[in-house]
């Protein structure tokens, strides 16, 4: 599906059209958000742990600059080759160009955002070079050559019957098929002998340790592992804001992120690199793409702190009840919305307001981002920089009028009361939202100011 | 006698006086000092939460010159008194503006944590599902929220526990959203009004007879989802089951 042209409003009134998928989509994440309470509630220290992540997070992106010097120093020490890329377009440049170096034709990538954020399955395509994603999620969404739709479970959005159609159709699986365990070990069978054949391999990375020159990669599949450990080249991407500054503070991180993500106390595997083993070379991009420019606005730089959980789609009751897709960002949900407008604020000018500002994200966000505040204030912003609609300018414009004014606004009041009295379908029709699958307010004779006129002394 | 202004949202004032008399009586049989300025409008949340917090200037300059007099400004709606706490500010008068956001109290709040109302004469022998409004809840800490690891409290709770009669259903999603929102409602329509249903049918599901909570506005939104399902079930602010009977 071509989702490019439309906007959150009208992919979400797609995706609300079959109710029972909604439904199914909204308890299936509901769910997860439940796994993650239960499982917080088992720490009695819980919020002193979000309140440390936050500090050590606002302490990593003041001392940014000193922090990526630190690692990349270590880095290198330790044999690691590192690479730095302005934006999407160079960080893609530089993958394809150590893969080039090798006449490497084909990769296996373990899951990483990043790449989707810099779209480098597309580039790597067009130049004729084979990507395989290995986390089963994103070799699922591959597949059926989809975007992910959530960050952690990027097919959270496919029934197991569709996932059996997929793998009918590309790994040969019998028609029907939709055991769990029948299709994971087709995939396994299918990825394991993309590990052992592939000479690259890419992964993302969770956390990059300043004091070391290391990283951290966490998964539940082991396919990072598999991958790495397997290639010859291993090539790591990571978004610059991914450092922390000691090894120590993994501490703090890693009982966060997964109990956060998924209820798990912690990711199946938590793994470690460090240095190329013998024979292997490794390679760290650090990608900037937009982060300065965000770190420069201090409105909006802590959304950098996010460690990517998806803690806050899974409580958002919009993003469960619209699918990730609706976003048309790589990074969906309340954080996607925070982050895509440092992009791109035209395109994205719709993704703030996909929001009730209920503020639910915030509280499960295991670094404390204020994220619904952003979501406010990334709109006073897009609507100054002028990408709201004409007719919305409009409206607003008459709205603020009426309401400066106690004289108009009380004549007003008293108008739309006798419209909705006398001629609802003035107001009851097709063009009132509103009216569509809900009553409007039932009209009373007077006004709390009247009441209190007549009857108050 | 200290004097309280009561602060009625514009919606309240034209579509729900009831929840507005409520508050004032309610009031009143406390003893207080309530005086509702007739020059009152809006708190401008519907302007700045659709990204035009720029226009307000006028809304706020009048916001101002109606209640900074005041010792109290107390309103039925939570989402308004966060938006005046967070968002109040004018070119000619900030000092009052500050005033203003730290003497302004939603009516729970106010009844719990100022006059530490114990015992409230209120009567309605009802089943009764208690909507938490975000804005309330998690902007005005009303209720502990439940992604937090925190000791459980709730304010409209305290107060509800005090009616005779009154029996508060349990909720399967104690706190979350009904997808009023603002113009998210009309902007997103689909999500505002399927978030909508399921808040409601949550609240049918365990047996309500009446949904209430200290927002009108989110009562306003399920009330009309209500209707439209023709069901019988009912909204009313907690004002008005506070001053019942």
């Amino acid at each position: 599906m071509n989702t490019e042209t439309k906007t959150h409003p009208e992919l979400s009134e797609i995706f609300n059209k079959d109710e029972q998928r909604v439904n199914w989509h909204d308890e299936t994440l509901w769910w997860i958000r439940q796994k993650r309470d239960k499982s917080a509630h088992s720490i009695p220290e819980w919020e002193m742990l979000r309140e440390k992540a936050s500090q050590i997070k606002n302490n990593a992106l003041s001392n940014l600059a000193d922090y990526l010097v630190s690692f990349e120093e270590k880095a290198l020490a330790n044999g690691i080759i590192v690479h730095w890329a302005a934006d999407a377009a160079e960080h893609n440049r530089i993958v394809h160009g150590i893969l080039e170096k090798h006449g490497i034709r084909q990769m296996v990538k373990s899951k990483s955002m990043l790449t989707e954020e810099c779209h480098l399955n597309e580039y790597l395509e067009k130049q004729g070079l084979e990507v395989i994603d290995s986390d089963l999620g994103e070799r699922i969404v591959q597949l059926a050559k989809e975007p992910p739709s959530h960050i952690v479970l990027p097919c959270i959005h496919k029934k197991k019957e569709e996932i059996g159609d997929l793998f009918h159709e590309h790994l040969g699986v019998p028609a029907g098929t939709s055991d769990p365990q029948i299709l994971t070990e087709a995939a396994r069978q299918h990825l394991r002998e993309t590990f052992l054949t592939r000479k690259a391999a890419l992964t993302g990375v969770n956390f990059a340790i300043a004091e070391t020159g290391e990283f951290v990669v966490c998964t539940n599949e082991g396919n990072a592992d598999m991958g790495a450990h397997l290639a010859d080249v291993h090539i790591a991407c990571m978004g610059i804001e991914k450092i922390i500054p000691k090894r120590k503070h993994l501490g703090v991180f890693l009982r966060l992120l997964a109990r956060s993500a998924t209820g798990q106390p912690i990711t199946t595997y938590s793994s470690h690199f460090k240095k190329p083993r013998a024979g292997q070379e490794m390679h760290i991009v650090l990608v900037d793409n937009g982060r300065t420019i965000q770190m420069g606005r201090e409105d909006f730089r802590a959304s950098l702190k996010c460690i990517r959980c998806g803690a806050c789609m899974n409580t958002c009751p919009v993003y469960r009840r619209s699918g990730g897709h609706s976003y048309n960002y790589a990074i969906s949900g309340p954080i996607g919305a925070i982050l895509a407008p440092n992009l791109d604020r035209e395109k994205y000018a719709d993704l703030p307001f996909a929001s009730t500002l209920c503020g639910s994200c915030s509280n499960v966000c295991p670094v404390k981002i204020d994220i619904h505040q952003q979501l406010y204030k990334w709109r006073q912003v897009i609507v100054q920089e002028g990408y709201a609609t004409s007719s919305k300018k409009m409206s607003m414009k008459l709205m603020n009028y009426t309401l400066s004014s106690p004289g108009i606004y009380r004549t007003a009041g008293k108008a739309g009361r006798w419209v909705l009295k006398h001629i609802p379908f003035a107001v009851n029709n097709q063009f009132n939202p509103w009216y569509k699958q809900r009553e409007m307010p039932e009209a009373p004779k007077e006004s709390f100011g009247e009441w209190y006129k007549k009857n108050v002394k | 006698m200290k004097r309280i202004g009561l602060f009625i949202p514009c919606y309240v004032d034209q579509f729900y006086p009831n929840a507005g008399i409520a508050t004032y009586q309610l009031l009143k049989k406390l003893g207080l000092d309530v005086t509702y300025p007739a020059g009152q409008t809006c708190c401008g949340q519907p302007m700045a939460n659709s990204g035009f917090e720029h226009l307000t200037g006028d809304c706020n300059q009048l916001f101002v010159d109606n209640f900074a007099e005041f010792d109290y400004i107390v309103s039925p709606s939570g989402s308004c008194v966060l938006h005046v706490k967070e968002h109040l500010h004018t070119v000619n008068s900030e000092d009052q503006a500050a005033g203003i956001r730290k003497k302004v109290y939603e009516l729970v709040e106010f009844l719990v944590d100022v006059l530490q109302v114990k015992n409230l004469k209120a009567k309605f022998p009802y089943k009764v599902g208690l909507h938490q409004s975000c804005h309330g809840q998690r902007g005005l800490l009303l209720t502990q929220m439940s992604e937090l690891v925190a000791p459980y409290f709730s304010k409209p709770q305290q107060l509800l526990a005090q009616v005779e009669g009154l029996e508060l259903i349990e909720l399967k999603r104690t706190d979350e959203c009904c997808g009023f929102g603002g113009t998210f409602c009309v902007v997103e329509e689909a999500v505002s009004v399927k978030m909508g249903k399921d808040r409601v049918k949550d609240h049918l599901t365990n047996g309500a007879e009446y949904i209430t909570g200290a927002d009108m506005s989110c009562l306003m939104h399920m009330e009309g989802i209500l209707k439209r399902e023709k069901s019988k079930v009912k909204v009313m602010h907690i004002a008005e089951i506070l001053n019942a009977g």
